[in-house]
């Protein structure tokens, strides 16, 4: 396992292209894009502000910057550098802007969710759509980019277009059965729509993509409900994670509960493995306190940690939520299936320092990572069932079926992994702080051995 | 005297108590010659001769005796009239005198005896009273108690019944609050979902405004700024809106859809072929198991079951032809052979699991059967070879430790301590659980020799028992009573040789009279009686009295004298005097007996 050196980013700022071979960073108002192989730094783009949102064209020629604060789209091209693009949405604002799949579209929402601008890059052409709903996943392209479902609010009443992308023609739109949409997904396979209800209620709606209604699904009544709703690669399962810690998984031929996976504060399955990572402080002999170590510093105060294998049962630290507050921090928020859809991890929000693992398989919990601080974040390797996962210090953990490590990042300064995200080919994974970033690269080698 | 008056008219006008009185009265003349002389001793020896003085002067005898005539008549005792021996004379006939004073006495003494017997009832019934008194008290207390008790649960019941009330109060106050909360919510909920659509609609009005006002100002600034158009990603031109276009867009959608469910449809085909195949192998299977084992299992019936597997296997087949087509009827079939064969393979395997256990169990009965001689011959045997390993190792562990000695260094020496140590310890084990199985077999046999002991003591027992009637036969045969014995009533002696059959058997036959005769002085009724057996044997035969009767009014004695705690040598005392006194009323039992 290599790493490179810091670099500078700012916002969270770095994505990598679909093509896996440049990596765009945003340093204030400055786009760079770098070689991933060798980060030399290709091409460097100046925008009119700083930028707030960044994203790759689908074709990998494009990059779309957003300074929301100024209304201002501003697109560059990587094979010609001269070509510019601006776009300008005024006075109305802008709240999110994205590409069309096809790459010569951009989507932007203007503020208080007035419509969605659809600029063409082709034809100059500009069209509206109106009634855009604001909740939390209002628009969703189909996988191959065929369609686009977009979630509406009329006459206080729940809508769904789906539109071709192609050109933007209105293919179906129906009411949905919904007292409050709160967002809508595509099967990866593109030929259902799942639709799910606000926290308010638990209710989730598969749609086919003519429109008809293919089946209904409500765990329970007068509770919080759906928390997060993620489909497997394989479009085999839906997993919808609830505010009652458990997450539920529908199969796709009778749209029915196949298996209920849940998040105890003591685990008692003797098929699974707890992980607990146990710091272990450096121990500083007198002799060590020398100048010379306190200069270097930062690894002074850096612990070592190192995973166990904890004897069941374990008993998981469990933060009560506060009842009077919104929101409350609690159920299972984060859903994730592995991309070979056989592995689910999963995050329990009142037990924020633990990921759990489970096997789409035996339908059984595969494993669980006790961590010292609470998850931030964790991510599937694209090609391999491998999670990474970082607690905003300065390790990177990884799982896979065979164990778990921690990997200490060899930085100075003190950065903290914040956030992180894979390589398309899973040979490297980019580390994100807070104002600056790192590359992992693993060693195929080993990997293949 | 006046008490005598008054008490002898009850007992004339009981004329039927008078013979079983008389058989009661059993009392000695001497005693009764104590009790009057008592009776004369105490205050009558000054007051009846006054009395007596006062009625009977020189002067008036023929008023008296007429007097006591007319009194004696008035008694009945009209027949032995009392005249004066000479008319007007102060002489007195003596002989119908006497006899009615003989006659008084007698009346008198009954109505001592009577007085007596009462006395004792009273007694009795005075005791029975208390007692009863004493229960009664003590059920009234228990009453009470239990009235208390039941009082106080009537108190806990009523409070109970109050909390009840009160709780069921409280339940429906709650259920009526409960009830107003919920409509209360309800009706927060209907005003929140209005209010929520009014501020939706009045901010979609909002927003139609905002975005008419916008679209009305002619927003300069809204525009996009491109170098050059791009060209589209798929290189193609763009098309105009048409029907047709649309239609296409259609057609796309379904032909994706179609695709997908097509796709789907694939995967369960596959699936269902998968199945169908892992059914039909799982039915050959068990048709294959089924098939060989049959005959051996069910022996008579293997013909038919033979010809049922075949027609099954035709069934298969023909099962596995119509698969193919995959109609329904296939299907139901397919299910049903797999159902019979599912059902002949269960009951297969419950046959097989009730032969296993039943060949467990003669595999039991077996091991219970071999004998202990080969038993014995084995564990000699693998004693021998026990012995014959530990050799083995010993020796062989010396030659070890010799090439060690010479050869290896300390580190490895250590090592191979080790493993000795080891090694030894298996042996010690090992040797363990042979010295365990052992001492189950000794255990086993001293378990079989101490059962062995019992039948032994058993026996011994019985030897013993048939040893004491054989002497107890001889001695009886031999002893000086055994003609009297054989006369005298069969109850008593059966009674005595019961009575005294363990004494019998421990002691010889003289030890055991002295000591039932002294046995017989302490106390209890009935070895009295079998103490007076020898002294008043020739007594009882003259007499020829039922020694049950005798028993029985003796027994009722004792319990007198329990109660009015006379010491032991008295009773026996009066216990002479009464046999020689019943010589006297000897003809009055004697027709009881017989009546």
């Amino acid at each position: 396992m290599n790493f490179s050196e810091l670099f500078k980013q700012s916002n969270q700022l770095c994505k990598v292209s679909p093509d896996g071979k440049y990596l765009a960073t945003c340093v204030q108002y400055r786009l760079v894009i770098r070689d991933v192989s060798t980060l030399q730094i290709l091409q460097l783009y100046t925008c009119l502000d700083q930028i707030t949102h960044m994203e790759w064209a689908s074709d990998s020629l494009f990059i779309l910057c957003a300074m929301y604060k100024r209304g201002l789209v501003q697109v560059w091209s990587l094979e010609q550098p001269d070509w510019h693009c601006k776009i300008d949405e005024g006075s109305i604002g802008l709240v999110s802007s994205r590409w069309s799949p096809d790459g010569r579209h951009i989507l932007n929402t203007t503020e208080f969710h007035l419509r969605i601008t659809v600029w063409s890059l082709c034809t100059k052409a500009v069209s509206y759509i109106k009634y855009p709903k604001a909740c939390q996943k209002g628009t969703d392209f189909s996988r191959d980019g065929c369609y686009m479902a977009l979630a509406e609010r009329r006459d206080c009443k729940d809508y769904v277009s789906v539109f071709v992308c192609d050109d933007w023609h209105l293919l179906r739109h129906f009411e949905t059965e919904t007292q409050d949409l709160a967002g809508l997904e595509w099967s990866p396979n593109g030929c259902v729509l799942a639709v799910w209800d606000s926290c308010l209620e638990y209710k989730v709606l598969l749609y086919s993509l003519d429109g008809r209604l293919l089946s209904t699904y409500s765990a329970y009544e007068w509770s919080l409900g759906v928390k997060s709703v993620t489909w497997s690669p394989s479009s085999q399962f839906l997993a919808i994670g609830s505010y009652d810690e458990k997450v539920r998984i529908l199969n796709h031929i009778t749209w029915k509960k196949i298996a209920q996976f849940d998040h105890p504060a003591t685990i008692n399955n003797a098929k699974a493995v707890v992980y607990k990572e146990v710091e272990r402080r450096t121990a500083v002999g007198s002799d060590d306190l020398s100048l010379h170590n306190i200069t270097i510093g930062t690894t002074l105060f850096n612990t070592q940690s190192k995973y166990e294998i904890c004897p069941l049962p374990v008993q998981i630290p469990v933060v009560k939520p506060d009842p009077d507050r919104a929101n409350p921090k609690i159920g299972v928020s984060t859903l994730a299936f592995s991309s070979d859809s056989r592995y689910l991890a999963t995050k329990n929000d009142n037990m924020a320092s633990v990921v759990w693992i489970w096997d789409m398989q035996k339908m059984n919990l595969e494993a669980v990572l006790e961590q010292t601080s609470a998850v931030r974040c964790f991510q599937w390797d694209p090609r391999r069932p491998r999670l990474a996962l970082c607690t905003a210090n300065t390790k990177l953990y990884l799982w896979s079926p065979a164990g778990c490590v921690s990997v200490q990042v060899p930085t100075e300064g003190g950065f903290q992994v914040q956030s992180l995200s894979w390589h398309g080919s899973g040979d490297s994974l980019i580390l994100l702080g807070k104002e600056q970033l790192c590359l992992c690269f693993m060693d195929t080698d080993q990997e293949d051995k | 005297m006046g008490e005598w008056w008054t008490a002898v008219p009850t007992e004339t006008s009981m004329g039927s108590y008078e013979i079983s009185s008389i058989s009661h009265v059993t009392m000695s003349p001497s005693r009764q010659n104590n009790l009057m002389s008592m009776y004369s001793s105490a205050g009558l020896s000054k007051s009846s001769y006054s009395v007596i003085s006062a009625f009977c002067t020189e002067d008036n005898i023929p008023q008296c005796i007429s007097y006591i005539s007319q009194e004696l008549a008035s008694l009945g005792l009209s027949s032995t009239c009392i005249k004066a021996s000479s008319p007007g004379g102060a002489g007195l006939d003596t002989v119908p005198a006497l006899n009615a004073m003989y006659e008084l006495l007698q009346i008198h003494r009954r109505n001592m005896c009577t007085l007596e017997e009462l006395e004792k009832e009273q007694l009795k019934k005075s005791n029975t009273l208390e007692q009863m008194q004493m229960s009664n008290s003590r059920l009234k207390d228990q009453l009470e108690l239990s009235i208390r008790e039941k009082s106080g649960l009537h108190e806990t019941e009523r409070q109970l019944h109050l909390k009840i009330k009160t709780l069921q109060s409280c339940l429906k106050t709650e259920k009526d609050e409960v009830q107003k909360l919920q409509s209360i919510i309800a009706s927060r909920a209907s005003q929140y979902s209005h209010d929520a659509k009014r501020k939706e609609r009045e901010a979609a009005k909002l927003k139609e405004r905002l975005s008419q006002l916008l679209v009305e100002r002619r927003d300069k600034k809204l525009a996009i700024d491109v170098l050059n158009s791009l060209g589209r990603s798929d290189g193609k031109r763009s098309h105009w809106k048409t029907t047709k276009v649309t239609a296409s867009h259609e057609d796309e959608m379904y032909k994706s859809l179609l695709s997908d469910y097509e796709e789907r449809q694939r995967a369960l085909m596959l699936e269902n072929t998968e199945l169908k195949k892992v059914l039909q192998q799982m039915k050959k299977e068990m048709i294959h198991i089924l098939s060989p084992c049959q005959p051996s299992t069910r022996g008579a019936t293997a013909e038919d079951s033979q010809a049922d597997s075949d027609g099954e296997e035709k069934a298969g087949d023909s099962s596995r032809e119509m698969l193919d087509q995959s109609c329904e009827h296939a299907r139901e079939q397919l299910t049903n052979s797999i159902r019979q064969q599912w059902r002949k393979l269960r009951s297969h395997v419950e046959k097989l699991d009730n032969q296993a256990s039943q060949v467990q169990n003669e595999m039991e009965s077996n091991n219970e059967v071999i004998p202990k001689e080969i038993h014995e011959d084995e564990m000699e045997k693998m004693r021998c070879e026990v012995q014959q390993c530990k050799e083995f190792i010993h020796t062989q562990q010396l030659l070890l430790q010799q090439q060690l000695n010479t050869s290896f260094d300390d580190e490895t020496a250590a090592l191979l301590n080790d493993c000795y140590t080891l090694e030894e310890k298996e042996r010690l084990k090992e040797e363990w659980k042979l010295f365990e199985e052992q001492k189950r077999n000794f255990e086993r046999e001293r378990k079989n020799f101490t059962e062995a002991a019992i039948r032994l003591g058993r026996e011994k027992k019985a030897f013993e028992e048939d040893c004491a009637s054989w002497l107890k036969n001889q001695f009886l045969n031999m002893t000086p009573f055994t003609d009297r014995r054989s006369c005298s009533s069969s109850d008593g002696q059966s009674a005595l040789s019961i009575r005294s059959e363990p004494e019998m058997r421990m002691s010889s036959t003289k030890a055991q009279l002295a000591k039932s005769l002294t046995y017989a002085t302490v106390s209890t009724p009935k070895p009295t009686q079998s103490a007076s057996v020898p002294s008043t044997a020739e007594l009882y035969r003259t007499l020829r009295l039922m020694p049950d009767s005798s028993s029985s009014r003796h027994s009722h004695r004792g319990r007198w004298q329990e109660s009015s705690t006379i010491e032991g040598g008295d009773t026996r005392v009066k216990s002479k005097t009464r046999v020689r006194c019943g010589n006297i009323f000897s003809l009055g039992e004697d027709e009881n007996s017989l009546t």
